[in-house]
């Protein structure tokens, strides 16, 4: 219990998924305009990595992992192509379901519903995952020994990645109205409100669960 | 249209400067900032998308009449997570202690933007020379500034440059000198930084441009 909830709490603040990986950089810095649309996209992201993580360890572990399926056989290169086809299927799937149960939230997010597929964060958390399996619960903090840990991972990455994204859309509201150098309007000065955003994030890091 | 005529060099030529997929159409931000902590896994990545966004454009590119368009998306993922196996792979066999370094940024190859957004705006409507020219010229584009982030994080942060060290061992403080490392520079924030300084000096030369 204390490593799950250890898990959980460091994925939100000490391994967050933008500001210590930049996993979720692109569909993050194009979104976040405005809060609203922010919180939709974040609690979409959130949504899938707590399908699709989950799915991926049991593939991993009982597919692909050396000798599971017969003995000698070691079947992680396919990790890649499995990986990505379960992480679109499942979007398709949560498009599908959005569709018929909030068509306004479906209009809402537009185009970034089925680009959460080529979203880096839903991928690199997968990718992630397969490289914790292999640490020991004992002596890491990061390591993921079943299920549990998988959905304590998921949950705290996609809470993680909605704080980074309503924290910036809400200091870029309020940037509007700034007089920013003609250079570095838009894009530049996002990207130091992130790097500032990362190094405040960065107090974090001797959190001791 | 010739091999090598004037809309193939401007094919070619606009990602690196221009049209660069990281200061200008704001793709493959993530591993850009993720790699960029020395210079050997920069280099090292900025080559590896340069092959893959290259071969994807190609194949795509040869089979772009006979993909139905309701799976579209999930054809491109395939061809692109084949072809990143593959120089994974490669990478893993010959240049482990980088490919070690760059843990699963490589497998993030599949998800970078810079790929997708190339398949889906040239190399399905065109053909696959020019494809193959704007996949190796929008790598190259990504490239460069993977190698300028990472030159002036490993020189400031560690003071040394793939590997050799460049500021003299007599001139940190330890040894009585003035000079400390900068810290900083090994962050993931000062990554940051230092894309959005890149980005600031990119514009204020091109200020002509409409960018």
């Amino acid at each position: 219990m204390e490593h799950f909830i250890s898990l959980f709490v460091r994925s939100i603040f000490v391994d967050n998924m933008i500001f210590a990986f930049f996993l979720g950089m692109c569909s993050y810095l194009a979104v976040s305009k405005t809060v609203k649309t922010s919180l939709g996209l974040g609690i979409a992201v959130t949504f899938v990595l707590l399908i699709t993580v989950p799915v991926d360890y049991l593939l991993q572990t009982k597919v692909l992992a050396n000798g599971v399926l017969a003995e000698g056989v070691d079947l992680t290169f396919l990790a890649f192509i499995l990986f990505i086809a379960v992480i679109a299927a499942m979007v398709q799937l949560v498009e599908m379901i959005v569709e018929k149960f909030s068509p306004s939230l479906y209009n809402a997010l537009g185009i970034f519903l089925p680009l959460i597929a080529v979203n880096c964060a839903i991928m690199g958390a997968s990718l992630f995952m397969q490289q914790r399996i292999l640490l020991d619960p004992e002596t890491s903090t990061q390591a993921i020994g079943g299920v549990g840990d998988c959905i304590a991972y998921a949950l705290g990455s996609g809470i993680g990645w909605t704080l980074a994204i309503v924290g910036l859309a809400a200091i870029r509201e309020k940037m509007a109205y700034s007089d920013v150098p003609k250079p570095l309007r838009g894009l530049g000065i996002t990207f130091i409100t992130v790097g500032l955003m990362a190094m405040a994030f960065m107090c974090f890091s001797g959190l001791k669960l | 249209m010739s091999l090598f005529s004037k809309e193939n060099g401007a094919v070619f030529t606009g990602p690196l400067n221009l049209n660069n997929p990281i200061a200008v159409q704001v793709l493959g931000i993530c591993s850009a900032l993720a790699v960029t902590s020395q210079l050997k896994p920069a280099i090292v990545m900025g080559l590896s998308v340069t092959v893959i966004t290259a071969f994807s454009n190609v194949i795509i590119s040869l089979l772009r009449k006979t993909i139905p368009n309701r799976i579209r998306i999930i054809v491109q993922l395939v061809v692109v997570a084949a072809l990143v196996t593959i120089v994974s792979n490669i990478l893993k066999a010959y240049v482990y202690d980088v490919s070690v370094q760059l843990s699963v940024y490589v497998g993030l190859i599949i998800t970078n933007c810079i790929l997708m957004g190339r398949l889906e705006a040239f190399a399905m409507q065109n053909g696959p020379w020019e494809s193959f020219l704007d996949g190796i010229g929008n790598g190259l584009g990504y490239a460069f500034v993977l190698v300028v982030v990472g030159f002036i994080r490993e020189i400031l942060g560690f003071g040394t440059l793939l590997g050799f060290q460049i500021i003299p061992d007599s001139a940190y403080m330890d040894n009585g000198g003035l000079y400390i490392n900068n810290g900083m520079m090994t962050m993931p924030a000062m990554a940051l930084i230092l894309v959005a300084c890149f980005i600031w000096v990119h514009r204020a030369v091109n200020k002509d441009e409409n960018l």
